[in-house]
C-alpha cells in the first residue's frame, strides 16, 4: 500500500507522455528500419510499462521490498526466455549427427 | 497483489515467447499475415486504453482522498474506455472473421506461407482473446467496487480494493502495450 498521495498533475503529465509514446512508435513503425524496427517497438513498449509501473501503480512510491516482489515477476520472466532462447538460438551452431549410428 | 500480477507476468509472458520463437522461425508468413490487421483500429485502441488506465489512476486518486462521488464517477469512465475497447476489439474479430482468417477448417490465406500465416493468427486470436477476457474480469470487478464504494465501504483509512482493482487494469494495460507493437506494428515497413 502506498501511502503517499501522487498529484493529479503528475498523472495528466504520465499520460501525455504515453499518449506522445504511442504516436512515436506507430510512425516509426511506417519507416523500414529493417531489424531496427522491433528494437524501436519494444524499447518504446517498454519506456511505456516502466512509466505506468512507477507512476500510475505507485510503485516509484512504494517500499524496497515491492520493488523485489515486481523485480521478481520480470526477472523470473527473464530467465524464461533466457533459457529458452539459449535452446532455439543455438540450435544451428553445431552439425547434427543424422541418426542413431 | 504483486504476486498475483508476477503469476500473470508469467502467464502471458508464455505466451509472448511462443509468439517470438514462431516469429524467428516463420518471420515472412508473420510479415504478411501481420499486415492484415487493421493498424488505425490498433492504435484507437492503445490510445483508448491507456485513457481508461488514467481515469483509473484518478478513481485511485479519488479513493485516497475519500471522494465517494468521484471515485464512482472515475470507476463508471473507466468501464466505458473498457467496452469501446472490447466493442473494436469484437470489430476487428468479426472482421477478420469475415476474411476467413480465424484459424481453422474455414481459414483462407493468399500465398505459399498460408500455414505458417495460421499459426499467427493462432497467436493473435489467444493472445488478444486472453487479454480481452482479463478485461471482461477487471470490468466485472469494477462493477463490485461501484458498489461497495456506494455503499460507504471505504474511506481514506481503508481503499485497499479500490488501489488494487487500479494495479489489476494497470497490468492488463501493460499487456496490451506489448501486444499492440508486436502483433500490428513490427512488420508494417
Amino acid at each position: 500500500m502506498s501511502e503517499h498521495i501522487v498529484e493529479k498533475k503528475i498523472y495528466y503529465k504520465v499520460f501525455g507522455v504515453l499518449m506522445a509514446l504511442l504516436g512515436a512508435t506507430v510512425a516509426i513503425a511506417y519507416i523500414h528500419l529493417g531489424k531496427l524496427n522491433v528494437i524501436a517497438a519494444l524499447t518504446i513498449a517498454v519506456i511505456k510499462a516502466v512509466l505506468i509501473i512507477l507512476y500510475f501503480m505507485h510503485v516509484r512510491y512504494s517500499s524496497r521490498l515491492l520493488w523485489i516482489f515486481v523485480g521478481a515477476g520480470f526477472f523470473w520472466l527473464g530467465i524464461l526466455f533466457a533459457l529458452a532462447y539459449s535452446d532455439f538460438l543455438t540450435r544451428g551452431w553445431l552439425p547434427l549427427p543424422t541418426g542413431w549410428e | 497483489m504483486w504476486i498475483f500480477l508476477a503469476t500473470e507476468v508469467m502467464f502471458f509472458g508464455g505466451m509472448f515467447l511462443g509468439y517470438s520463437v514462431y516469429r524467428g522461425w516463420y518471420t515472412a508468413a508473420y510479415g504478411e499475415a501481420s499486415r492484415h490487421l487493421d493498424i488505425v483500429l490498433g492504435a484507437i485502441n492503445t490510445g483508448v486504453l491507456l485513457c481508461s488506465s488514467l481515469t483509473m489512476a484518478l478513481a485511485v486518486h479519488a479513493a485516497q482522498l475519500g471522494g465517494r462521488r468521484v471515485v464512482t464517477l472515475f470507476l463508471i469512465a473507466t468501464i466505458v474506455l473498457g467496452s469501446v475497447f472490447l466493442g473494436i476489439k469484437g470489430f476487428e474479430y468479426y472482421h477478420k472473421y469475415e476474411e476467413h482468417l480465424i484459424p481453422g477448417p474455414d481459414f483462407h490465406f493468399e500465398g505459399p506461407n498460408a500455414g505458417h500465416a495460421q499459426i499467427f493468427f493462432s497467436f493473435y486470436f489467444v493472445m488478444t482473446g486472453m487479454h480481452a477476457l482479463h478485461m471482461i474480469i477487471g470490468i466485472g470487478i469494477m462493477l463490485l467496487m461501484i458498489r461497495l464504494t456506494r455503499r460507504g465501504r471505504f474511506s481514506p483509512e481503508y481503499y485497499f480494493p479500490v488501489e488494487m482493482t487500479g494495479l489489476y487494469w494497470h497490468f492488463v494495460d501493460i499487456v496490451w502495450v506489448f501486444l499492440f507493437p508486436l502483433l500490428y506494428l513490427v512488420d508494417r515497413s
